[in-house]
C-alpha cells in the first residue's frame, strides 16, 4: 500500500537496492518530521498539551537530522559531528539561563543564527553549481533554482543583520529610539530596487556570480537600514516580521536543494510570523508600512496640547492605597513593559496573593502589544508564579471585567490605557484597541515619572477624577503596598 | 515540473500554518514564536549536506559554520520553548477552584 506513496516521494528508490532503501528512509524521516512539526504547532492551541506536542516536534527534528546523516551525498562526518556538538553546547546554556524578560532579544539572536545557516547553505550551493572542477560536467543552475537561491540569500542575509540590529536595540547595546536621517526611506527603496534588479538578472543569467554576491551584500545592508529607524515600542512587529523572513529563507533553501521538509517548516514559520506581525500592527493601530517606514517615536506628534492649562494629577500615599486595595472585591492589574523593566513581577504576585487572601478577586489584563514581543508579559508573569488562568489576553474580555471592577492598578503601562485612542480623533493612537480602566471605580497608576509613553503622547487618563497616581519605581511602590497591607493585618 | 510540485507543497503548508497558527491563543504567542524559530532551524538539514558533501574546502568550512549556527538555533529554540511551556502545563488553578 505505502510503496507507491514512497516511490512518489523518493523517485530514486527503485527495486529495493541499498541506496534505494536508504533514500526511502531519508524521505520517510522527513515526512515524519513534517507531520510532527504541524502537530506540535497545533498543540500550541491548547496550553495544557503544548509542552508534549513541542517535545514531539523536537523528536521530529531529531528524525530529520538522523535521516539526513544517511544521505548518500555525505562523505565525511567529522565536520558535521563537530558542528552539531559545538552548536548543542552553545545552545544549551543560552536556553537555560536567559530570563523571560530577555526573551525577545534571545529570539532575535536565534533568528540570526538560523538565517546565517540558510544564507551560508545558499552560498555553498551556488559555489558548488559553478565549481571550476565540475563546470564542464553539469549544466549549472536552471533559472528556477537560481531564483530559489536568490530568495534564500536575500531573505537570509536580511534576517541576519536585521535580527542582530533588533537584538542590539532590545539589549540596549544601541539606542532603542528610532535612528533616522533625511532620505532614509528613499535610500532603502533604492537599495531594495537594486537588490531586486540583481535578483532579476540572476534569474535570467544564473551564472552571473556578481549579481548573486551583490544581492548578499545589499541584503545585509538593507537588514541594518530597515531596523535602524524602528523604535523600541514597535519591536513586537519587527521581531514577528523577522520570524517570517527567517521562515521564508528556510523555505527557499528547500526549493534550492529540493527538500520538502525545509519547504514545509519554512512555510509554517513564514505563515506564523506573518500572522503575528499582522496581529501586532492591528493591536497598535498601525499599518504594516507605517511600522516599517513610519519611525513612530521620532517626532512625537501628540495631539494639540491645551496651552496654558496646567493640569495636575492627583496623588495618593501607599498607605491609603493599600487600605483600599486590601478590601476591594475585584481588582484588575494592567501591567506594561515598565513592570518588567522594574523587575516588579514577583512583588506584584505578592500583592495579588494578599488581596486574594482577603477575599478579593484579582485578574490581569494583558494587551497584545504589552512587552517587547507578542505575548511577552504572559511568560514574564507566569515565570513569577502567577497562574495563567488569571491572565485576560483579550481586550474585550478584559474591558468587561474592568467595567464591574472596584480597582484597576496600572503598572508601567501608558499607551494601552490612553483614552485618546477612543476619544481624540487627532491623536496618533486614535483607533487602537485599548483597555478602559476608568470604568473601574478607582484607578491607581504606578508610574516612574511624569513622562509620556513610547508614542510620546500625553495620557489624559492620569487627570481623570477617579485616577490616583503612585509615583516611583514599580518594584518599590508595590513593595510598600505589600508592606502596608501586611501592617494592616498586624494592627488587627 | 519538480518546482511546480515544490510550490504545491509550499502553498499547502503555508495554508496549514495559517489556519493552525491563527488559533493559537495570545497567551502562548511568545512560545509560538520560539517554537517556529526552533522548527525553522531545519536549515540544519541543508547545512549538514553542505558540511559533509564533497564540495571543496571553502564549502566545507562554510557548511561547518552553518551547522554550528543551525544546531545552536535548534537546541536553544526547542529548549527555551520547553522551558516556557512547562509554566503553562498545569491545570488552571482558578478554574479548578470554581
Amino acid at each position: 500500500m505505502t510503496a507507491p506513496l514512497f516511490a512518489l516521494l523518493a523517485p530514486a528508490a527503485e527495486g529495493g537496492t541499498i541506496s534505494g532503501t536508504r533514500d526511502l528512509f531519508v524521505q520517510g524521516s522527513y515526512l515524519v518530521a513534517s507531520v510532527l512539526f504541524i502537530l506540535g504547532l497545533r498543540s500550541l492551541t491548547r496550553p495544557a498539551d503544548a509542552r508534549l506536542g513541542m517535545q514531539q516536534a523536537a523528536f521530529g527534528m531529531l528524525f530529520a537530522v538522523v535521516g539526513t546523516l544517511l544521505n548518500h551525498e555525505i562523505i565525511t562526518y567529522q565536520w558535521i559531528i563537530g558542528g552539531l556538538v559545538i552548536g548543542a553546547i552553545a545552545g544549551y546554556p543560552m536556553a537555560m539561563k536567559v530570563p523571560m524578560t530577555a526573551m525577545p532579544q534571545f529570539i532575535a539572536f536565534s533568528h540570526a543564527f538560523g538565517a546565517i545557516a540558510a544564507t551560508l547553505v545558499g552560498i555553498v550551493e551556488y559555489r558548488h553549481a559553478y565549481d571550476p572542477a565540475i563546470i564542464g560536467l553539469q549544466p549549472g543552475l536552471s533559472s528556477g533554482t537560481a531564483a530559489a537561491l536568490g530568495f534564500e540569500v536575500l531573505f537570509g542575509a536580511l534576517t541576519v543583520t536585521g535580527s542582530f540590529m533588533a537584538f542590539g536595540k532590545l539589549q540596549e547595546l544601541i539606542t532603542g529610539r528610532p535612528i533616522t536621517f533625511k532620505g532614509q526611506n528613499a535610500l532603502n527603496l533604492l537599495l531594495m530596487a537594486v537588490a531586486f534588479g540583481s535578483f532579476a538578472w540572476l534569474v535570467i543569467h544564473p551564472d552571473a556570480a556578481w549579481a548573486f554576491y551583490s544581492m548578499v551584500g545589499l541584503a545585509l545592508f538593507l537588514g541594518i537600514s530597515m531596523v535602524l529607524p524602528i523604535g523600541g515600542g514597535d519591536m513586537p512587529v519587527v521581531v514577528s516580521l523577522l520570524n517570517s523572513y527567517a521562515g521564508l529563507a528556510a523555505a527557499a533553501t528547500g526549493f534550492a536543494i529540493g527538500n520538502n521538509v525545509l519547504i514545509i517548516a519554512g512555510a509554517l514559520e513564514g505563515a506564523g510570523g506573518f500572522i503575528l506581525s499582522m496581529m501586532m500592527s492591528k493591536a497598535m493601530n498601525r499599518s504594516f508600512g507605517n511600522v516599517i517606514f513610519g519611525a513612530f517615536g521620532a517626532a512625537p506628534t501628540g495631539g494639540p496640547k491645551k496651552a496654558g492649562e496646567v493640569r495636575e494629577a492627583k496623588t495618593i500615599s501607599a498607605e491609603d492605597a493599600a487600605l483600599q486595595m486590601a478590601y476591594a472585591g475585584s481588582v484588575v492589574i494592567i501591567p506594561g513593559y515598565g513592570m518588567a523593566v522594574a523587575q516588579a513581577q514577583h512583588v506584584c504576585r505578592e500583592l495579588m496573593e494578599l488581596i486574594q487572601k482577603k477575599g478579593g478577586d484579582v485578574k490581569y489584563a494583558i494587551h497584545p502589544v504589552a512587552g517587547r514581543m507578542p505575548g511577552h508579559l504572559n511568560v514574564i508573569l507566569s515565570e513569577a508564579g502567577i497562574d495563567y488562568g488569571t491572565l485576560l489576553t483579550d481586550v474585550d474580555d478584559a474591558n468587561r471585567v474592568l467595567h464591574s471592577a472596584d480597582i484597576a492598578i496600572i503598572i508601567g503601562a501608558n499607551d494601552i490605557v490612553n483614552p485618546d485612542a477612543e476619544e481624540d480623533k487627532s491623536s496618533p493612537l486614535y483607533g487602537m484597541p485599548i483597555f478602559r480602566p476608568w470604568e473601574a471605580k478607582t484607578v491607581y497608576v504606578i508610574k516612574r515619572g511624569k513622562g509620556t509613553g513610547f508614542s510620546g503622547v500625553e495620557n489624559p487618563l492620569f487627570f481623570r477624577d477617579n485616577t490616583l497616581m503612585l509615583y516611583g519605581d514599580a518594584k518599590n511602590v508595590l513593595g510598600s503596598l505589600v508592606k502596608e497591607i501586611k501592617a494592616l493585618d498586624e494592627g488587627h | 515540473m519538480t518546482q511546480i510540485f515544490q510550490l504545491y507543497v509550499f502553498i499547502l503548508a503555508g495554508f496549514i500554518g495559517f489556519f493552525v497558527i491563527s488559533k493559537v491563543p495570545p497567551l502562548l504567542h511568545t512560545p509560538l514564536m520560539s517554537a517556529t524559530n526552533a522548527i525553522s532551524g531545519i536549515s540544519l538539514v541543508g547545512a549538514i549536506v553542505a558540511a559533509g558533501g564533497q564540495y571543496g574546502k571553502v564549502s566545507t568550512i562554510l557548511g561547518f559554520i552553518a551547522v554550528i549556527c543551525a544546531a545552536t538555533n535548534v537546541t536553544a529554540g526547542f529548549l527555551i520553548t520547553d522551558r516556557m511551556l512547562a509554566m503553562f502545563g498545569g491545570p488552571k488553578k482558578t478554574e479548578a477552584a470554581k
